[in-house]
């Protein structure tokens, strides 16, 4: 059935082995990406998005460690395989992109480079066929001047144009999967909207499904085809994008979307989510949102709520919901 | 790139400067008259005022030094009291023995250094890391002449696998490097470790990884080269240590190299002597360090093509 | 009726949620707050580096058997007894006896006076002078931050044991003019990291704020900036104490250093020298014990630099 996913994580986990305990960074997580689909992964810094980028890609180091789940590429499963295996798949079928594009390039070797190198990891080509690989894949992502910029050094190169080459470095071995760490986070608005088109375009070209992990609603409404919104280790809510938008149904998810400024609404003071993210180490003993969330009842802090079906598609983890949809 | 090599050149002239004026200063201050220091309290008074005349040291302070420094720039640091020849004579007779040790010893330094943190950092934590970072720590902590005397005791009298002293052959030269690089060894080591863990929390190895490379062509490929940019700057401050402690290797071993020079004149006091070694062996090192800074500009991109 | 209770009801569990939630964020902000006072920093030390506690045990052992030496040696170690002479280490003379028949764990443990006073009076002294010319660089810039810079500069060119034997040179051999020399010699890396720390804390708020209000530029060095150089100046102390021990050593091993009768452990390693392939524990042991006191300084001042000062961790 689930054959044609590009990529699908079943009920992940991924946890950190640290000296004051366990901490469970993802816990049960499942996403499913269809082809030439951008899946919007959405939450606070530190509610487990990145983490779960980083269990995907194999890249999660000590002390954190997959502990449970399955991840299928195309049907297969990548979770048990050796780390030869593993980096055979890295940059190659599943790539990633990073949030810091000033400091995620190599600072002593030319960018090109550094994207023939994914070439020649991968693919069984001349040094010269690689260097033309790179080219053509600059003139692809829109880095003026190519040839130039071949031999150019990362600190010479502007924000934007870093996170082109780490997208054509991405996207070199024609992946199957791209992950994108908050692509645009560091990057002006300008530049931002570029790096966004640019990335829609690759999907509608390629054929590449995107994994755009994100805390920013405005980015998730202009490209995401499915979001998922991430809090504390968990999914609360899973939605097409204009379903999202328009029947927002976890609280959490309200208040993420109230909290964006809107010009249309004359709002004395934006809206806050009170509190803080809870320590992963002391969660709560019901929902992990119970503390925070201004809808809460009596069963919130006690149990904790399973994600229930309210459409198609449509997923809530919110005991509002446990009955489907009430009014 | 020739205009940095020119603002470092200029950097070191004052620096230069100083410390021959340190030095000078210094050795005649000495308490009583310089020329009975040197010759000792039963000498003619006559003879003294002789000899102070030809080493031109009744002149007044200024005229002195200024006379001193213009001969040391046609390379000329005067006349050794007791052995009656040129200072420059001498200490370039004694250089190549101390630069073929001081290279010996930086080389062993270097191998062993390097492949000691960098083994240390990849088993970051574990048990390797631990003896090898403990083991650095313990050869940064041992004495020179300490080395020198258990290497000389042990391989050269006990196995009698090296000679006990000598400086003509490579055979006779390994012991002594040994214990001159030890102390070096263990700073390498440590900061090629500590460098090498710090780069690889960097969001570039990060980069490699995603990119599909295994660790090993990560950290060869993309740490190392980061890890060793400071390292070389370190040179620098070896050569300063080594020179140091040449002075106690030639010692133990018996090598008449610049070190050897330096407590003879003292012993001897001779003091254009010890100021001609001291000043040259300073110079080599502000030389050395100017070195290791256009090393590292031409090593690291950012401040080669000017971030 | 009915209804006051249900109200009463709900408004009880409305509390109810309310302490709930309290109680969760207060744990959270527990976690947060959480502050360190030294006393957690020793503790630190220790759980982290055991190697480095062990190391201050040690030390403390060795300022003890140093102060109580009299009391400890089991010998006069200045005492000569010509009979006894170049004795092996037995069960009457731990260490044997050198040259001149005295016993050489005596003497060790006499010149463990040396060698602590050594490494902690010039090591002191010379931070003092690094501290203030450094305070002084930093804080006013300009002219003098040029002029004491550069002087640092001269003296660090200096290969530092050469400059010592200088100082020796002229002041003659002796303990005394080692203090001076040691003294002189060693301010200059101090004054760098003092000038780079208050160089950062001059643009501090608290500072500016300080200087805003018209505190006096002595106050501000004294009170503000000073105490938040500390920590880099205990580690730094803890790591030049061994270099010094070392450039005394070295200094008497060359014969520049201590002159006889002096129970220095330079002076006993060069004496031993002579005797090495025959009486090897005469110049071994005295080496051993600069190595173990070095050692120990070391070891403790690495751990220290990781617990209280990761600034200088990139010196």
């Amino acid at each position: 059935m689930n054959e044609e996913l590009a990529l699908q994580i079943k009920d992940l986990k991924s946890h950190f082995f640290t000296s004051k305990g366990v901490v469970p960074a993802v816990d049960g997580v499942s996403i499913d990406v269809p082809p030439g689909k951008i899946i919007g992964l959405v939450g606070e810094s530190g509610c487990g998005k990145s983490m779960t980028a980083m269990s995907v890609m194999g890249l999660l180091r000590h002390p954190g460690r997959v502990v449970d789940g399955t991840i299928l590429l195309e049907g297969r499963d990548i979770t048990h395989l050796s780390r030869r295996e593993q980096s055979k798949i890295r940059g190659n079928e599943i790539s990633m992109i990073f949030q810091e594009p000033m400091t995620s390039l190599n600072p002593v070797y030319p960018v090109g480079k550094q994207v023939q190198e994914a070439i020649l990891l991968h693919q069984n080509v001349t040094k010269e066929e690689a260097k033309e690989r790179v080219i053509q894949i600059f003139k692809e992502v829109g880095i003026p001047e190519p040839e130039k910029r071949y031999r150019s050094f990362p600190h010479q190169l502007s924000g934007g144009l870093r996170q082109r080459v780490m997208i054509g470095m991405a996207m070199v071995c024609r992946p199957k999967v791209m992950i994108a760490d908050e692509p645009t986070t560091a990057l002006d608005v300008t530049i931002e909207a570029q790096i966004l088109r640019l990335m829609k375009r690759l999907r509608d070209e390629q054929g590449t499904s995107i994994i755009l992990i994100t805390h920013n609603m405005g980015v998730v409404a202009e490209v995401c085809d499915y979001v998922y919104v991430m809090y504390a280790g968990n999914v609360m809510e899973q939605a097409e994008t204009f379903e999202l938008f328009e029947r927002t149904q976890h609280p959490y998810t309200q208040g993420l979307l109230k909290s964006i400024p809107k010009l249309d609404r004359k709002e004395e003071r934006l809206y806050t989510i009170n509190g803080v993210v809870p320590n992963l180490l002391h969660l709560p003993k019901g929902c992990n949102f119970c503390n925070r969330c201004d809808q809460s009842v009596e069963k919130c802090f006690l149990e904790k709520p399973e994600l229930y079906e309210t459409g198609e598609g449509h997923k809530v983890r919110c005991f509002r919901y446990e009955g489907g949809v009430k009014g | 790139m020739i205009k940095n090599v020119l603002k470092r050149i200029l950097i070191a002239i004052p620096v230069l400067i100083g410390v021959v004026l340190i030095i000078f200063i210094m050795l005649r201050i000495v308490p009583g008259d310089p020329v009975t220091t040197m010759m000792g309290e039963h000498v003619n008074q006559a003879v003294i005022e002789k000899v102070s005349r030809e080493m031109g040291l009744d002149q007044p302070l200024y005229v002195q030094f200024f006379k001193y420094v213009g001969n040391a720039l046609k390379g000329d640091f005067g006349t050794s009291y007791r052995l009656n020849r040129n200072v420059t004579k001498i200490i370039l007779d004694a250089f190549p023995n101390t630069v073929k040790l001081s290279v010996c010893a930086a080389v062993i330094a270097w191998l062993i250094g390097i492949t000691a943190g960098i083994v240390a950092a990849i088993n970051q934590n574990r048990l390797l890391d631990r003896l090898f970072m403990g083991g650095a720590l313990a050869g940064v902590s041992m004495p020179v002449f300490m080395i020198a005397l258990v290497l000389q005791y042990l391989f050269a009298f006990k196995f009698k696998w090296f000679p006990v002293s000598g400086y003509d052959s490579l055979a006779c030269m390994i012991l002594p490097a040994i214990a001159l690089g030890w102390n070096s060894a263990g700073s390498i080591a440590r900061m090629t470790r500590s460098n090498l863990v710090e780069v690889m929390q960097d969001d570039y190895i990060r980069t490699a990884r995603a990119k599909g490379l295994m660790e090993s062509g990560v950290i060869v490929g993309h740490a190392l080269k980061n890890a060793m940019l400071p390292v070389v700057t370190m040179m620098a401050l070896q050569i300063s240590s080594m020179l140091s402690g040449a002075v106690l290797t030639e010692s133990v071993f018996g090598i008449p190299g610049i070190g050897r020079l330096a407590v003879n004149a003292i012993e001897n006091r001779d003091m254009p002597l010890l100021q001609g070694t001291v000043i040259f062996t300073t110079i080599l090192v502000i030389i050395g360090n100017m070195i290791a800074d256009m090393l590292y500009s031409v090593l690291d991109p950012r401040i080669r093509e000017g971030a | 009726m009915g209804t006051d209770m249900k109200r009463e009801e709900s408004q009880n569990k409305v509390l109810e949620i309310a302490d709930l939630k309290a109680a969760a964020f207060e744990d959270t902000a527990a976690q947060i707050g959480e502050e360190e006072t030294w006393c957690d920093q020793v503790k630190k030390l220790v759980r982290q580096n055991k190697l480095a506690a062990f190391s201050a045990i040690l030390i403390v052992v060795i300022i003890l058997m140093a102060v109580f030496a009299p009391l400890v040696s089991p010998y006069d170690p200045y005492a000569q007894a010509l009979k006894d002479r170049l004795l092996a280490p037995c069960s009457a003379h731990w260490l044997g006896t050198d040259e001149l028949g005295r016993d050489m764990f005596s003497r060790i443990i006499y010149g463990a006076r040396i060698s602590l006073t050594i490494g902690l009076v010039p090591t002191l002294i010379s931070m003092i002078i690094g501290t203030v010319l450094g305070l002084i660089a930093g804080y006013y810039g300009g002219k003098i931050d040029f002029a004491i810079m550069r002087m640092a500069d001269v003296m660090l060119a200096f290969p530092s044991l050469l400059l010592a034997m200088v100082v020796m040179y002229t002041m003659g051999g002796g303990l005394v003019n080692i203090f001076i020399a040691l003294s002189l010699v060693n301010w200059a890396g101090t004054a760098r990291i003092v000038r780079a720390q208050t160089l950062s804390l001059k643009e501090a708020e608290y500072v500016e704020a300080a200087r805003s209000i018209g505190v006096k530029s002595r106050t501000i060095l004294l009170r503000h900036i000073l105490p938040n150089c500390l920590p880099s100046l205990i580690v730094l102390f803890t790591l030049n104490i061994p270099s010094a021990i070392l450039s005394e050593s070295s200094l008497s091993f060359l014969g520049v250093g201590a002159q006889p009768p002096s129970a220095s452990w330079g002076l006993a390693v060069v004496r031993g020298k002579k005797y090495l392939f025959t009486e090897p524990w005469l110049s071994i042991a005295p080496s051993i014990a600069i190595m173990i006191i070095v050692m120990a300084f070391n070891f403790l001042g690495d751990g220290l630099r990781d617990v209280l000062d990761p600034y200088l961790k990139e010196q």
